[in-house]
C-alpha cells in the first residue's frame, strides 16, 4: 500500500498512457488514431515532468533566495523539445490523412486495406493483359 | 496535501476526457476533447512546477495541434464508423499497462529530493545559470545556451516537417496508375485534357 502511495502519480499517468495507446492500435479512424497519439504523447510528457518534481520545490526560476528548492529543470527542457517535435509529426500525420482521403475516399483503415488490395489486383491485371 | 488534491483531480479529469474521447464518434467533438486534454495537461504541468512546459503545451498542444486537426476535418468526413471494443488491442494495452505499473515501483518515490536525477548534474545547471549565463530562468538558459545546438536541431526537425507537409499536399507523390484509372472512368475529364493537349 505504501508502494502505491509513493508512486500514485506514476500509476495514474500510466493509465492515461494506455488509454491513448489503445486508441492508436484499436481504432480504425485515422483522426482518432492521431488524437490517441496526442493523448499517449502528452501522458509520456507527464511521466517525465513527474520525475522532475521535488516536494516543497518551486518552478526553476531563480529567486535569489539561497534557501529555496527548485524542481529539476532538465526534464522540462527535454519535454519542451519533445512537444515541438510532437506537433511536427502531428502535422505530417494530418497531411498524410488528407492525401489518403483524396486518393481513396476513406480514412477508415479497414476500408482502406480493401481498396488498396483491389487497386493492386487491378494494377497486376493491367500489367499481365496483352495490350 | 494541497498539491496532492489538485494533482489527483487534474489526473482524474484527464482520464475522464481520454475515456470520452475513446467513445465519441463525432470527430469534431473528438478534436475539441483533444484540445481540452492538452489544456488540462498544461494545468497539471504548472502544479508540477514545469511552467515553461505548461505554456508550450497550452500554445502548441492545445493551440496549433487543434488548428491542424480542424483544418484536416474541413477536408475529410467528420464521423467515425462505430466500432465495438477490440479484444486483442485491449489485452495488449492492459498487459503493457500492468507491466509498466509493476516496473514503476523501482523508480524513486514521487517528489523525493534525494532521487539520483536531482543530485547528479541538475544542481550544476541551477547554480551555473546564475553565475555563467546570467538568466534567472534555468529552463531558458539550458535550452538556449547549454543545449543551444539541440534547439537548433529541433528547428531543423520542424523545417523538415514543414517541407514534408508541403510535398505531401502539393501532390508530388501522387500514384500515376490511380490517376489513369480515374481518367478512364470519367470520359469528360479525358476530353478536357485532350483538348488541353491539342491546344498545347
Amino acid at each position: 500500500m505504501s508502494e502505491i502511495a509513493a508512486h500514485w502519480n506514476y500509476y495514474l499517468v500510466i493509465i492515461l498512457m494506455m488509454l491513448g495507446f489503445y486508441a492508436v492500435i484499436a481504432r480504425g479512424n485515422m483522426v482518432k488514431k492521431m488524437v490517441g497519439l496526442n493523448i499517449f504523447q502528452t501522458s509520456v510528457f507527464m511521466l517525465y515532468i513527474s520525475v522532475g518534481k521535488i516536494n516543497g520545490g518551486t518552478a526553476p526560476i531563480l529567486t535569489g533566495d539561497p534557501a529555496s528548492v527548485y524542481s529539476n529543470p532538465l526534464p522540462h527542457v527535454l519535454i519542451l523539445t519533445a512537444i515541438v517535435v510532437g506537433v511536427a509529426t502531428t502535422a505530417v500525420g494530418y497531411a498524410l490523412i488528407i492525401r489518403i482521403y483524396e486518393s481513396y475516399g476513406t480514412i477508415e483503415d479497414d476500408e482502406l486495406a480493401v481498396l488498396i488490395d483491389s487497386d493492386e489486383d487491378a494494377c497486376e491485371r493491367a500489367n499481365t493483359e496483352p495490350a | 496535501m494541497g498539491m496532492f488534491t489538485v494533482n489527483a483531480f487534474l489526473l482524474l479529469l484527464l482520464a475522464i476526457i481520454a475515456v470520452v474521447a475513446l467513445r465519441v464518434h463525432q470527430l469534431f467533438a473528438l478534436v475539441m476533447l483533444s484540445g481540452a486534454f492538452s489544456l488540462t495537461a498544461a494545468a497539471q504541468f504548472v502544479v508540477l512546477d514545469a511552467v515553461d512546459v505548461a505554456f508550450t503545451e497550452a500554445a502548441v498542444g492545445a493551440g496549433i495541434s487543434t488548428v491542424l486537426a480542424l483544418a484536416t476535418l474541413s477536408l475529410v468526413p467528420r464521423e467515425e464508423k462505430p466500432h465495438a471494443i477490440a479484444p486483442l488491442p485491449a489485452i495488449i494495452a492492459v498487459a503493457a499497462g500492468v507491466l509498466l505499473m509493476v516496473s514503476i515501483g523501482d523508480l524513486p518515490q514521487f517528489g523525493a529530493a534525494d532521487a539520483p536525477v536531482h543530485v547528479h548534474v541538475a544542481p550544476d545547471y541551477i547554480s551555473g545559470s546564475a553565475e555563467k549565463i546570467g538568466v534567472p530562468n534555468v529552463v531558458t538558459s539550458v535550452l538556449a545556451s547549454y543545449r543551444g545546438y539541440d534547439t537548433l536541431g529541433e528547428t531543423v526537425v520542424i523545417f523538415t516537417a514543414a517541407i514534408a507537409v508541403l510535398l505531401i499536399l502539393a501532390g508530388w507523390t501522387r500514384a500515376p496508375y490511380r490517376r489513369e484509372n480515374e481518367d478512364r472512368n470519367s470520359q469528360s475529364t479525358r476530353n478536357i485534357e485532350d483538348k488541353a493537349e491539342d491546344a498545347g
